[in-house]
C-alpha cells in the first residue's frame, strides 16, 4: 500500500484511513457529513495526491496527447483545461483526465487507480514520437480547497493573485520561493482550486492553508465526503458511472469528445453515434430506509433494464440519490424499481445533477 | 467509553443484556463508531423471531449498508422505535437508551456461546492488527 507525501499530516489529523487505488488514503477525520456540509457552507481541504500527474513535453507533445486521449487538446490555449477519457477500441472508458495546456506541454491529471495503466497506454502511444512522458507523481503533491470560501482562504496563503482565474483555468504562482500550480477546478460542485506543489513542501504549506482557514469553517475532509458531493454534483467515478463497458454517449459525457478522430476508440463512438447508444445515465431518487447502491438491480414496469452505479442518502437534499445505467428505451421512465437486496424500492428519474450551486 | 461488564457479545459488535427470561439487544461503541454517518436503522416488528447468528436488521450509513445478527433466538416484545428516528442516540448511548429489541429468549443456553467483555475486548485488539 502506497501512502502520500501528505500521510503524517492525516495521521495527525485523526483521519480514518482506508485502502483506495493503491494507497492508504484518510475516508474521513471526523464524518463524512460534517466534511459535506462544510464543503457546500464553508470549505474543505482534500489530498488529492493518490492521483497521477504526468506531463507530455516535447516536439510531439500534442500529438501524443491527441492519441491517447478524447479532450480536443489542439484548440487548448495555454492556461486552460479540459475533461477529457482515454478510450479503448470498443469505446469504452479506461479512465477519465484532466488535461491542461501548459507552455511547454501538456498535464495529465488521472486516477490513481488506472495510473499504471494509463501510463502503459501513453508510453505505447509514444513510440515513434519525439516526446517526453514526465511522471510527476511522486515529485509533486496535489491538495484541493473546495467551497464558498475556497477564495478567502488563498487570499490568505498568499495565493491571492489566482483568484483572478476562470472556471477550468489555471497558473503557475509562488508563495516565496515555493512554486505552487494553481487550477480553479474541483470535484464538488462548490467553488474551489486544485493546486500541485512539490511533495516535500505539501505537508507545511497544507498546515498553512488549515490555520489560515480554520476561522473560516474550513475542515479537513477525506474521500467519504469527496464521493457524496461528486454524486450531488452528478459527476461521474470511473468504476461506478463509467469503466471500460461503458462508452462517453451513453454517460452522457460527449462533451469530453472532440470530433475529429485520432483517438482509440474514435470508430466504436461513430458506431454508437449513428445507430444511437443501447444505455443511458439517469439520476434517481427513491424513498424510504434502504438505499439503493451499486450493482443493485433497477426494472422498469417489472423488467429489468439496468443496474445501480452509485447510491447514497444525499446529505445535502436529505434524500436518497443514485445514478443508474439503464437500456435506452427505458430511460424516460419516470418511474422504476431498484431490488435493494431482498427490498423493492420505488424511484423516480430526477434529472442530473441533484445538485446546482446557485450562480453568483 | 466503558463497555458494560455485565453485557454478552458477539465478534460481530452486537450485544446482549441478559435478564430472566428476556435479553436486550444492540450494538458495541466500537461498531458505531466503525459505521459513521448512520442514515437509517431498519428492525424487525414486535411478534416476529430472531435467531442466532441470524440477520435481524440493516444499518444503513452514507457509504455502506451492514447486517445486524442476532446474539440470541427469540421472540421480539419491544422494539426501540424512537432510535430508528433518532440514530444519534446510538452514538451517546449504545449500550444503555441505544438498545434495539428486547427478546423473549427460547433458548437460554445460546447465551453460552457469547463472549465476556475481556473476550470481545481480545477480538478488537487482534482486528486492528
Amino acid at each position: 500500500m502506497q501512502r502520500t507525501p501528505l500521510y503524517d499530516l492525516h495521521r495527525s489529523l485523526g483521519a480514518r484511513l482506508v485502502p483506495f487505488g493503491g494507497f492508504e488514503m484518510p475516508l474521513s477525520y471526523a464524518d463524512i457529513t460534517t466534511e459535506h456540509h462544510a464543503v457546500r457552507k464553508e470549505a474543505g481541504w482534500f489530498d488529492l495526491s493518490h492521483m497521477g500527474r504526468v506531463r507530455f513535453r516535447g516536439r510531439d507533445a500534442l500529438k501524443l496527447a491527441l492519441a491517447v486521449q478524447t479532450a480536443d487538446a489542439q484548440s487548448l490555449m495555454v492556461g486552460r483545461t479540459r475533461y477529457g477519457m482515454i478510450l479503448n477500441e470498443r469505446g469504452g472508458i479506461i479512465d477519465d483526465i484532466l488535461i491542461s495546456r501548459e507552455e511547454d506541454g501538456y498535464l495529465l491529471v488521472v486516477n490513481a487507480g488506472n495510473r499504471g495503466f494509463d501510463q502503459a497506454r501513453f508510453v505505447e502511444a509514444a513510440k515513434g514520437l519525439e516526446v517526453d512522458i514526465v511522471d510527476d507523481s511522486e515529485r509533486l503533491a496535489m491538495v484541493a480547497v473546495q467551497g464558498p470560501a475556497a477564495a478567502r482562504i488563498l487570499d490568505l496563503v498568499g495565493l491571492g493573485a489566482a483568484l483572478d482565474l476562470k472556471y477550468y483555468r489555471f497558473g503557475n504562482y509562488r508563495v516565496g520561493s515555493l512554486p505552487i500550480l494553481v487550477s480553479r477546478t474541483g470535484y464538488t460542485g462548490e467553488d474551489g482550486f486544485e493546486l500541485l506543489l512539490p511533495a516535500a513542501e505539501a505537508g507545511a504549506f497544507s498546515e498553512r492553508i488549515l490555520a489560515a482557514g480554520r476561522p473560516l469553517g474550513l475542515i479537513p475532509c477525506g474521500l467519504g465526503c469527496r464521493d457524496t458531493l461528486r454524486l450531488e454534483a452528478g459527476m461521474p467515478l470511473h468504476g461506478h458511472e463509467i469503466d471500460a463497458e461503458t462508452n462517453p454517449i451513453e454517460a452522457g459525457l460527449e462533451f469530453g469528445v472532440r470530433a475529429s478522430q485520432e483517438y482509440a476508440g474514435a470508430a466504436a463512438l461513430a458506431r454508437v453515434r449513428a445507430e444511437g447508444p443501447k444505455r443511458r445515465l439517469i439520476g434517481l431518487s427513491t424513498e424510504g430506509s434502504h438505499i439503493p447502491r451499486q450493482g443493485h438491480e433497477v426494472q422498469h414496469e417489472g423488467r429489468p433494464v439496468g443496474v445501480i452505479c452509485s447510491g447514497t442518502r444525499s446529505p445535502t437534499l436529505n434524500r436518497n440519490i443514485a445514478t443508474a445505467l439503464v437500456l435506452a428505451e427505458a430511460a424516460a421512465g419516470p418511474r422504476f424499481e431498484v431490488t435493494v437486496r431482498k427490498h423493492s424500492v420505488e424511484g423516480s428519474l430526477v434529472p442530473l445533477p441533484f445538485y446546482k450551486r446557485a450562480s453568483k | 467509553m466503558t463497555r458494560p461488564n455485565s453485557l454478552k457479545y458477539m465478534k460481530t459488535h452486537e450485544w446482549a443484556r441478559l435478564d430472566g427470561d428476556f435479553a436486550w439487544i444492540g450494538i458495541t461503541d466500537y461498531a458505531v463508531q466503525h459505521l459513521s454517518d448512520l442514515v437509517f436503522l431498519d428492525l424487525p416488528e414486535v411478534g416476529s423471531d430472531i435467531m442466532q447468528n441470524e440477520p435481524f436488521g440493516e444499518i444503513e450509513s452514507v457509504k455502506a449498508v451492514s447486517d445486524l445478527y442476532a446474539p440470541l433466538t427469540g421472540e421480539v416484545v419491544e422494539r426501540n422505535d424512537r432510535l430508528m428516528e433518532e440514530l444519534d442516540i446510538l452514538k451517546r448511548d449504545p449500550f444503555g437508551e441505544g438498545w434495539m429489541l428486547k427478546i423473549r429468549m427460547e433458548k437460554k443456553s445460546e447465551a453460552n456461546q457469547l463472549m465476556d467483555e475481556a473476550g470481545y475486548k481480545k477480538t478488537l485488539d487482534s482486528d486492528n492488527h
